[in-house]
């Protein structure tokens, strides 16, 4: 146990108490939570800063103001509801189309209005919400995600989420929604993680659960050597996230948008740690690099190029040759 | 980089702060460490039965005032018709009964609690040098000569005391020492022989009069110990054996050339000392003597409160011990459970249903409490309606487990009634939201992992030292806290998550 524990040290993986203990309380000061914990707030402060966001349709505060949902809606056939301070992608509906007076979500299930109104009162009563106060639903645009991602998904929208150490995007990955996770980008729930290198943007191996992945069990697509779309776009994002939510340790949400490009989906200040073991690599070693800079000032766009440049995997190497790499047996 | 090292600080504090308060309870006033130890206490009575003689009679007796290593918790006198006064000195207690007119004879009564005392306190003050006897001749030249050859073959005080005592036992003749002891009848004369030679080479000795408390006796045999001093401190000699040293179990009643009783106007008919051996509750015993002592530290426990307040006070101390158990299996080992301390609480129910049945209850409840759940979720109630539906039903769900099992005769479902209900409704919302989110899988499993922790917590908490320990130590939750708080830093791995990164180590085994 002591030989894993120093093992794990040396790798430089950062566990939840040290997270929390090391980085959160001294990076993420308690009074900017709300910025990325309340989804409207964090919404309205993306646009302030001119960071892309999926377009908010509404927010619901009430339970007299369900029953304007439906004008509120008018005839969109696709859009999302979210509780405004929900955890873990918990109260989400995705409502991908419509039939007359019944909507359809994202596994195909037909929702009538009785049900999305249930669900909404629900969302605003605070089920979903951390401690259970009362909360605010909001509908926001359904993201079309970007057809390069489309062999690497199963229903869902595939993200990418990016962890910014004091403005500096450390570590990337992909959640691909499996059927298992039910169209969920989440890990726990099925979704498969892949490490991003950071200086190319090309996926590496993935992860579910905690074992390897090289094909994506549903398209059958291989996982590695995939070249995201935008990537300097998306570092360069991530990076700006810091001067708006002033969080020193924070974790980008990311999806790829059909038509809009890359948009931010949300913000967290907690984020996990699974995404060491999509990366296969400790992020220790990465913090402290951002560490030893010191606290010049940089613009986002600098940060987002010393990234790629320091942080990227040192073989970051052509497609074909860095996908038969990661799909051996570890 | 201040503030990084007051925790340390603050948690060592507080556990040392702790510790003392504990170590002082239980070194200086006897407070036991563990329950249910117990220890002997005697029961002293001296009776002393007058028989008029004429006029107003005046009785003296002395009392107990410091004797080592006892301390006297309990005093009352039996003395109806007299008038009574209580003389208390430093070092010399004596009652004084006083009547006008005694009729016939009548029995005084003076009865002890006498209980082992935790701190050693001397039975006499420091004395002053006693003058040399003056004495005739011969015996002036004998003593001079005695404490002469005495001297010589003595290195000290003690040692000289020793030597003396025993050439007054008389085994090895002496032409000096015979020429006193021919005048020596009683054992009292010895004792005062003994004192006036040591007298002699300016020793300053006393006489401890008292009784051995080793078992019960009608009639304990007073006994006579010299206490010598050394300068520094009183040694205690047997005057007959010349042995040294104070026994364990000698209860000195009275020191010095005086007598026990002292009576005018009517004649001592009986005096007689009785003692009786007692087992007190050691606890009992500490709190007897902290009132002695009024010590405020004693008054730290929760056993000056009235006995209903003190059964929650228990529960209520047990609970920083059961939250301590949480914080390790969910910062150290890394389990998750339904809101953070919740299982504590479902650990205090389990106290009273006792373990096995509890979570039998429990999965009962909460099963049945999702059942319903889930068909209220087809109503599409809002959701404060719903928890207030569902703490009802599961109000109802308790009483009719008790209902139907007092019918069956079984008492544990009676303790249905001591969970928490509000707890377990929340536990049955949590469990509903999950399964629907994340599966049924992920919802028992959490809702196992809870129960899990609850029954860890319970089995620590129901250790029966601990729920003692908390009650008359109050104080070890301050060191609890100091732990806690240093609990509070620790940054280390989880021991699930040495599983669960285990491939970023594996990795970095392959050979690159």
């Amino acid at each position: 146990m002591i030989g894993r524990i120093l093992a794990l040290k040396k790798a430089g993986v950062l566990g939840l108490n040290a997270r929390n203990g090391d980085y959160i309380f001294h990076y993420n000061q308690r009074k900017y939570y709300p910025l990325v914990d309340d989804k409207i707030l964090c919404k309205e402060r993306m646009i302030r800063y001119d960071l892309p966001v999926p377009d908010l349709i509404g927010v619901l505060r009430e339970m007299h103001e369900v029953a304007d949902v439906s004008d509120m809606l008018g005839d969109r056939k696709e859009f999302v509801v979210k509780p405004a301070n929900g955890s873990g992608g918990d109260g989400i509906l995705v409502i991908v189309g419509r039939q007359g007076d019944y909507f359809l979500d994202a596994d195909g299930r037909m929702v009538d209005m009785d049900t999305l109104e249930h669900h909404i009162t629900n969302v605003i009563g605070g089920i979903y919400s951390l401690g259970g106060q009362p909360d605010a639903a909001m509908i926001e645009s359904l993201v079309h995600f970007d057809p390069a991602f489309s062999r690497l998904t199963y229903h869902g929208v595939p993200d990418i989420r990016v962890i910014v150490f004091k403005g500096y995007p450390v570590m990337a990955m992909s959640r691909l929604p499996t059927r298992r996770s039910h169209g969920k980008a989440n890990l726990h729930q099925g979704a498969i993680g892949v490490g991003i290198d950071l200086g190319s943007g090309i996926t590496m191996g993935g992860v579910s659960g905690n074992s390897a992945v090289s094909h994506h069990p549903d398209t059958g697509a291989a996982i590695a050597g995939f070249h995201v779309p935008g990537w300097n776009q998306i570092l360069d994002m991530s990076a700006r996230c810091y001067e708006a939510v002033k969080l020193g340790y924070l974790g980008a949400d990311i999806v790829l948008d059909r038509d809009l490009g890359p948009l931010i989906l949300e913000l967290n200040a907690r984020p996990g740690l699974n995404i060491q073991i999509a990366n296969r690599r400790g992020i220790r070693h990465r913090l402290d690099a951002v560490d030893a800079i010191g606290d010049a000032k940089h613009t986002p766009s600098e940060r987002a190029v010393w990234s790629m440049r320091n942080l990227g995997e040192r073989k970051a190497e052509p497609v074909v040759e860095s996908a038969t790499a990661s799909s051996l047996p570890p | 980089m201040k503030r990084d090292s007051q925790w340390i600080t603050l948690s060592l504090l507080l556990i040392a702060f702790g510790g003392l308060i504990f170590a002082y309870k239980v070194v200086r006033l006897g407070f036991p460490p563990y329950p249910d130890m117990e220890s002997a206490a005697w029961t002293i009575q001296a009776k002393l039965e007058l028989t008029p003689e004429r006029g107003a009679v005046r009785a003296n007796l002395v009392l107990p005032s410091r004797p080592t290593g006892y301390d006297i918790a309990q005093e009352n006198f039996v003395s109806r018709g007299f008038g009574l006064t209580v003389k208390d000195g430093d070092y010399q207690r004596e009652a004084d009964w006083a009547i006008r007119r005694l009729r016939e004879s009548k029995s005084l009564y003076y009865r002890a609690l006498v209980i082992p005392a935790t701190s050693r306190r001397n039975f006499a003050p420091r004395p002053d040098y006693p003058a040399p006897p003056e004495l005739e001749e011969p015996f002036a030249t004998a003593a001079r000569d005695l404490v002469n050859e005495v001297r010589a073959e003595s290195a000290d005080t003690e040692s000289f005391a020793a030597a003396m005592l025993n050439r007054l036992t008389g085994s090895r003749p002496d032409e000096n020492m015979d020429l006193f002891l021919a005048d020596v009848e009683t054992f009292r004369d010895r004792v005062d022989l003994a004192q006036t030679l040591l007298a002699g080479a300016r020793i300053p000795t006393l006489q401890l009069h008292g009784i051995r408390l080793d078992q019960d006796a009608q009639r304990a045999h007073l006994e006579t110990l010299l206490a010598v001093y050394n300068g520094d401190e009183w040694l205690v000699f047997d005057p007959v054996s010349a042995e040294e040293g104070l026994p364990a179990d000698f209860f000195i009643w009275w020191t010095g050339r005086g007598d026990l009783a002292d009576v005018k106007g009517a004649h001592i008919s009986d005096l007689q000392i009785s003692t009786r051996h007692r087992v007190k509750r050691s606890l009992e015993l500490a709190q007897q003597r902290s009132e002695l002592q009024i010590s405020r530290i004693s008054l730290i426990s929760t056993l000056q409160l009235p006995i209903q307040t003190q059964a929650v006070y228990e529960i209520l101390l047990l609970i920083p011990l059961g939250i301590l158990v949480i914080v390790l299996l969910r910062n150290f080992v890394g389990l998750s459970s339904f809101g953070t301390f919740a299982p504590v609480l479902i650990a205090l129910a389990f106290r009273e249903t006792e373990l096995l049945k509890g979570i039998g209850l429990f999965v009962m409840i909460v099963s049945l409490g999702l059942f319903f759940r889930f068909y209220l979720e087809r109503l599409r109630l809002l959701l404060v309606p719903r928890l207030a539906a569902v703490v009802t039903i599961v109000v109802l769900l308790m009483t009719a487990i008790s209902i139907i099992s007092d019918q069956f005769g079984m008492e544990t479902g009676l303790s249905v009634s001591l969970f928490p209900m509000i707890i377990v409704s929340m536990v049955i919302e949590r469990m509903s939201v999950i399964w629907e989110e994340r599966g049924a899988t992920a919802s028992i499993k959490e809702g196992i992992g809870s129960l899990f922790m609850a029954a860890l917590a319970y089995l620590v908490m129901s250790v029966d030292v601990f729920a003692y320990w908390v009650t008359v130590y109050p104080e070890l939750n301050l060191m609890l806290l100091g732990v806690i708080i240093a609990l509070g830093r620790y940054t280390g791995f989880r021991l699930t998550e040495l599983r669960r990164f285990k491939p970023l180590v594996m990795q970095q085994k392959v050979p690159e």
